[in-house]
């Protein structure tokens, strides 16, 4: 299994996503691509500001990619993040697996992103017209 | 025996610092290091039962011993994604 995982101060693009996970031994790529919202709990966001403590992340990142390719047969696995503000509507994580079937493409992605959410230290802050807030964890 | 601390998100706001330096006494531990540094920063109090702590950037318990020129980082409730 190849794996490339990064935090991106930089929008991502989907193309690049595709292309490092595209695999002549996979039948099955799936892509999830979590995206920023514009509303929360009735009030409107304009931005939302990634943190992450760096190199842990990467390191969860790894784990959990090492670790999805033990519980499937994966090809290639691709975990970016974003950090710093993000537009609302843009992308602020990317998750790609290429498996050898769609089965085991589409279970791996979800487990990804779930663990993701539970062990990367990353935090994401509100920004709103009138004020900011930290969202307060595992609700996404 | 001194550890570096470093805060991230709503912890590095309450305390308002992104990193600092504990003097742990001869031994200490993840529960004792938590004391002291509530001790320092009061505002971190309310947060000490939500908050996860990594050493060397591997998640800890209360009663992981610490190491001289340990980082130590405390990990509030995550929400990336």
């Amino acid at each position: 299994m190849q794996e490339n995982v990064a935090l991106s101060a930089v929008p991502i693009q989907l193309s690049g996503i595709f292309e490092s996970v595209r695999d002549p031994g996979a039948g099955g790529i799936d892509i999830f691509l979590g995206t920023t919202r514009k509303t929360s709990g009735g009030k409107e966001v304009i931005a939302l500001e990634y943190e992450a403590y760096e190199p842990m992340a990467l390191q969860k990142f790894h784990e959990l990619a090492a670790e999805a390719s033990g519980k499937w047969r994966l090809r290639k696995v691709t975990i970016v993040h974003r950090t710093g503000r993000v537009a609302v509507g843009d992308i602020s994580v990317a998750i790609a697996v290429a498996a050898v079937h769609r089965a085991e493409a589409f279970e791996a992605c979800r487990w990804l992103i779930d663990g993701l959410k539970k062990y990367a230290p990353i935090w994401k802050k509100e920004l709103y017209r009138d004020g900011s807030e930290w969202v307060d964890g595992f609700t996404g | 025996m001194t550890v570096r601390v470093r805060l991230f998100a709503n912890l590095r706001e309450a305390a308002g610092t992104a990193e600092c330096e504990v003097e742990t006494g001869s031994a200490g531990d993840v529960g004792r290091l938590l004391d002291l540094l509530c001790a320092d920063y009061p505002m971190l109090m309310p947060h000490r039962n939500y908050l996860r702590v990594a050493v060397n950037r591997v998640y800890a318990r209360p009663e992981t011993l610490l190491h001289e020129g340990d980082e130590v980082a405390l990990i509030p409730p995550t929400s990336g994604g």
